[in-house]
């Protein structure tokens, strides 16, 4: 069942990236362009998603297990330290320069699009040297 | 500054669907959405190997059913050189594994659990990615 709902959340999350258009890196570009013409769309995005999801975070956090699997899996780092801040800004740099981060740069290869398709290898390759510079990154 | 393209109710109903894939996930299968961590783990881990290529695989169909059924089209522009565009993704793939997330990640699912750590590492990727558009500008 788990198999089965991981693709289901995989498709609900590229169509919420359709429906408010930031598969489309204009859109993107457009809420980073804050000091000329700004469009406030994304924040409305992340408004929208954590009032939905916030609230069964609060709820769910004291159980014991989730439905379909043995236990919660997820990170509980709360360190804020210079990895933080440099990775952050690091990918903070990309993002600005493209527009692209990496939910909807996957979801517009559906789109047949070469230039996204540049980005995402592009991507697959970051992650794959951080990977042999820190083989104990703890991954999100 | 001024204000254009403004969307906010697709903006607004869009993101309340990812954060119902957010709460689904979360509930029943443990984990939270973090795209950059779905997809490297699916590339550097055994562990969940074939859910994330699920969860990845259906990151892609969506926008293909959307367009199928909405028949609809999606428009997208992405003007930058193949040069630009591979620097930016790596830029995106390095910083998103040491800062362990990205918008999805840290975004949402670690501000709505009001993680602290979250919510630094958002303030800090928004302010260097509008310091970027701003620089991109002027050059």
């Amino acid at each position: 069942m788990s198999k089965i709902i991981s693709l289901v959340c995989g498709i609900i999350f590229g169509i919420g990236l359709t429906v408010s258009e930031m598969i489309d890196p204009a859109k993107v570009l457009g809420f980073l362009n804050i000091f000329r013409d700004w469009d406030p769309s994304l924040a409305f995005v992340m408004i929208g998603a954590l009032i939905i999801s916030s609230p069964f975070f609060h709820l769910f956090k004291n159980n014991k297990k989730p439905i379909f699997a043995k236990s919660f899996n997820y990170t509980t780092n709360k360190e804020i330290n210079k990895k933080l801040i440099i990775g952050s800004s690091l990918f903070g740099a990309g993002w600005g320069l493209a527009g692209l981060c990496p939910g909807p740069a996957i979801a517009s290869l559906a789109l047949l699009n070469i230039n996204s398709a540049v980005f995402v290898v592009a991507v697959f390759v970051g992650f794959y040297l951080a990977k042999l510079s820190e083989p104990t990154t703890h991954a999100r | 500054m001024n204000i254009i393209n403004f969307t906010p109710v697709p903006a607004f109903l869009g993101g309340a669907l990812i954060g119902l894939a957010v709460v689904l996930f979360f509930v029943f299968n443990g984990r939270l959405i973090g795209i950059s961590g779905i997809a490297s783990n699916f590339l550097t881990s055994k562990n969940n190997r074939f859910d994330n290529f699920l969860f990845i695989a259906g990151l892609i169909i969506g926008p293909i059913l959307y367009k199928f059924f909405s028949s609809q089209e999606i428009n997208i522009s992405i003007s930058n050189s193949f040069f630009l565009l591979s620097v930016a993704g790596l830029l995106v793939g390095v910083g998103t594994r040491i800062g362990g997330g990205c918008t999805s990640g840290h975004g949402i699912s670690g501000m709505g659990r009001f993680s602290l750590r979250s919510i630094i590492a958002t303030i800090t990727f928004m302010i260097v990615g509008i310091l970027t558009v701003l620089v991109k500008n002027l050059v």
